[in-house]
């Protein structure tokens, strides 16, 4: 096996040597290339354009107003000066002291929240995506009831669950026991969870469906004949040939719940140390006209997202850059022929 | 196999959605960088010059009852129109507006409808003009109500309503259970209410309920109940206070009655409404809330068995916390002498009692409320006016958010259970000072 191998992953790692292979494939862009590279740019600038105001540009501004300190008071006149003061890295720093403890509490919240929530998602969306795939009758109604979730706006979920989660609310009804879900506590996250994974499970098991509706169904015909049985053809079959899918949705509801700040601010309260996430550590600060520390963990939030979206990119392969992602697809698919022919 | 490499169409869409996702991370951020390099014109005295029309910036008014007061001054002064602009219902996103026009200099808000607490911070950071106190009638206002309009003995803003906290308390019951007057003292209040629990209609009522659920309301309560008691947050200059054996016996009396089932065990998760309802479904003997209440309690299933009564305290009548709004002017806007006119016709007294009749606004003129007419319509104006005359008005800081959480955070952990009253107290009281600090 190891043999059969060797030859696409040698083809493929020439590349900066330039074999032949590689270069009868690149022969003809490269002479369109230099005909067309300036009308691509010009095509691409307006898009360029937009994309240096919309982020590039506040982004930056960001990240030149973390390096400012909060507006001191003056005690004689009892005004606040005009400037902010220059402090470098210290509200970068700061959350390594004294006023540290605020910020990784909302630090591992958003942890906590973002690897329970998603996780929980991934196995009840995929879950939902498998129900919608099967064909019996009535399937549009339950298709469109899994995504009625999805289609409320989160604050207006947040206020249906504080209505279900209130101290006589239909969640304590039903378990038969008083637990006040929106005070401070454990329970609180699980009241946070709990709404966040009724809404956001349909996302995945949307994308999964997708996914899922592209596998042909030939593989699933050879399989049975073979003799497996379904939970072999789902781990063998179903979760690989989704798994492009499935990685895509994941990342996205991986970087959405890391900004989560609606639902836990309307369902248990802005003011509540339990379900704080980074969002609403820096809108706090920020509304209480600290725009530097504000700043600085919005930053901070911004290089989290940044990099667990790489860490998808390019530990797990997650098509999301399009061709590097697709080639690297190609290679395994290369691959897995040649183990299936040996 | 070849169906698994996904189409190009289906990629570009990913792709697309992921820089759409990065947008939104960094429109978060955006969310954050205020307009950089806010000078302002410095502490000069402002000239109030310009005559022209003008804007008045308010939360939504929900009662449909400030147009047509515009309407009003429109006809009047044709040349000087007032624009209207009406903010969300919530507070922070109103204070958040406010703050976005001030920082970023614009004249878009000329008249601000602030709530009271924020008036030092709007007066620290210059966003609103110090006012000329002999243009406005304030003699004729209740005392308490002026001073929410103050910072460091300068006017900036004019009282336009006002509000304080009454007892509202089941006066069928209690006349039932032998009790002829309304609790003065927290000792009587439970008294009282052992009294009519001995009712065996009232054998699953609980007793008293605030609003003591970690938000704003918890402020006020605990405010309350440390003033009631004798104790302060912070002193007159705004220089925290709190750990001290009078603001004890004020947390005390909020601990104790969680623990003890005075208020019930949900107490902890109630605001406004909450209680409203618990209190209007017979779940409930006493009840502290605003006067806004009275009016629906009024219109309820409990129609002609509740009454209000001035809030208890320790020895004797309680201390209630100040709501309400003053109308300031913005330091960025233009046209100020018709502004400083509009400031005067509607805190006039004629359009604070139209607000009273429309929207049942708490006036910040005494005479109102011993208008005979007046109190025959709002039986509960007297125990207002008592109310707030005797109300102490919250933390006048300029880190007021800073001050509020504080509180929030450490009256919470107390009331739950997770601290004991005398550590919440001096945990509170370093937080404060470590906030007014900076």
């Amino acid at each position: 096996m190891t043999k059969t191998e060797i030859p696409p992953a040698v083809t493929e790692g020439r590349r900066p040597g330039e074999p032949v292979t590689r270069r009868r494939l690149t022969a003809k862009p490269a002479r369109a290339t230099a005909g067309s590279g300036r009308m691509a740019a010009l095509l691409v600038s307006p898009t360029l354009l937009v994309l240096s105001i919309v982020v590039i540009y506040p982004t930056l501004m960001a990240l030149k107003e973390s390096l400012y300190g909060p507006k001191g008071l003056d005690p004689a006149t009892g005004f606040i000066s005009d400037t902010e003061p220059f402090v470098a890295l210290k509200n970068y720093a700061d959350i390594f002291g004294e006023a540290g403890e605020r910020f990784w509490n909302a630090f591992w919240n958003t942890t906590f929240f973002t690897v329970v929530t998603v996780g929980l998602e991934t196995v009840i969306g995929v879950a939902m995506a498998l129900i919608m795939h099967k064909a019996f009758r009535g399937r549009g109604f339950v298709r469109a009831g899994i995504l009625i979730p999805w289609a409320v706006p989160t604050a207006i979920s947040g206020l249906l669950w504080r209505w279900i989660f209130n101290s006589d609310g239909v969640a304590n009804a039903l378990i038969g026991h008083q637990i006040l879900w929106t005070t401070e506590g454990f329970h609180a996250k699980v009241a946070v969870i709990i709404a966040e994974v009724w809404k956001t499970a349909p996302f995945i098991g949307l994308l999964v469906l997708a996914g899922l509706q592209v596998i042909p169904k030939e593989v699933y015909e050879a399989a049975r004949l073979d003799g497996a049985r379904p939970p072999r053809q789902f781990w063998h079959i179903t979760l690989p040939l989704v798994k492009p899918a499935l990685l895509v949705a994941v990342l996205f509801r991986c970087m959405d719940a890391l900004r989560m700040f609606d639902l836990p601010y309307i369902l248990v309260g802005a003011q509540k140390h339990s379900v704080e996430t980074l969002s609403m550590l820096a809108q706090n600060e920020a509304s209480n006209v600290r725009f530097g520390p504000a700043s600085a963990y919005a930053v901070l939030l911004f290089l989290y997202v940044f990099l667990i979206a790489l860490a998808f990119v390019r530990l797990l392969g997650a098509d999301l850059v399009g061709e590097g992602a697709a080639r690297r697809r190609r290679r395994k698919t290369e691959r897995r022929r040649m183990e299936v022919t040996a | 196999m070849t169906t698994k490499t996904s189409p190009t169409s289906r990629t570009t869409t990913r792709a697309f959605r992921c820089s759409a996702v990065l947008a939104a991370g960094g429109l978060l951020i955006t969310a954050c960088s205020p307009s950089a390099g806010t000078g302002s014109g410095g502490p000069g005295a402002p000239s109030f010059e310009g005559r022209g029309p003008i804007t008045y910036v308010a939360g939504k008014d929900t009662t449909g009852s400030v147009q047509p007061m515009i309407d009003r001054w429109n006809r009047q002064h044709p040349k000087e129109k007032v624009t209207f602009i009406q903010l969300p219902t919530d507070p922070d996103a109103q204070r958040r507006q406010m703050i976005q026009n001030a920082e970023t200099k614009s004249d878009a808000y000329t008249v601000l409808s602030l709530d009271v607490v924020w008036t030092s911070e709007f007066a620290a950071h210059q966003w609103i003009d110090r006012l000329p106190q002999e243009r406005f009638p304030l003699s004729g206002m209740l005392k308490p109500v002026v001073e929410t309009a103050k910072y460091r003995g300068g006017l900036y803003a004019v009282p336009g309503s006002s509000d304080g906290g009454m007892l509202y308390y089941r006066s069928d019951l209690l006349k039932k259970a032998g009790v002829s007057q309304p609790p003065v003292t927290w000792a009587e209040l439970k008294d009282a209410c052992a009294k009519v629990k001995r009712l065996p209609e009232a054998k699953d009522m609980s007793c008293y309920a605030g609003q003591f659920q970690k938000y704003e309301g918890l402020t006020v309560n605990f405010a309350e109940a440390v003033n009631s008691a004798g104790g302060t947050v912070t002193d007159a200059k705004g220089t925290p206070d709190v750990d001290t054996p009078e603001a004890r016996k004020g947390l005390d009396f909020l601990v104790g009655s969680a623990k003890d089932g005075t208020i019930p065990e949900e107490g902890v998760t109630y605001q406004e409404e909450d209680g409203r309802q618990a209190f209007q479904s017979g779940q409930l003997v006493f009840l502290r809330n605003w006067p806004y209440m009275y009016g629906l309690a009024a219109n309820s299933g409990i129609k002609g068995k509740f009454a209000v009564a001035p809030l208890p305290g320790l020895d004797g009548p309680g201390a209630s916390s100040l709501g309400g709004h003053n109308m300031a002017l913005s330091s960025s806007a233009e046209n100020k002498a018709t502004a400083l006119d509009f400031i005067k016709f509607f805190t006039s007294e004629e359009n604070t009692a139209t607000l009273l009749k429309e929207a049942s606004a708490a006036p910040p003129y005494a005479s109102l409320y011993d208008d005979k007419a007046l109190t025959s319509q709002y039986p509960y104006l007297p125990v207002l006016k008592e109310s707030i005359l005797r109300a102490v008005p919250r933390p006048r800081v300029v880190p007021y958010g800073d001050v509020t959480a504080a509180v929030q955070q450490q009256a919470y952990a107390a009331l739950t259970g997770d601290k004991s009253s005398a550590q919440a107290l001096k945990d509170l009281q370093a937080a404060l000072q470590k906030s007014v600090a900076q």
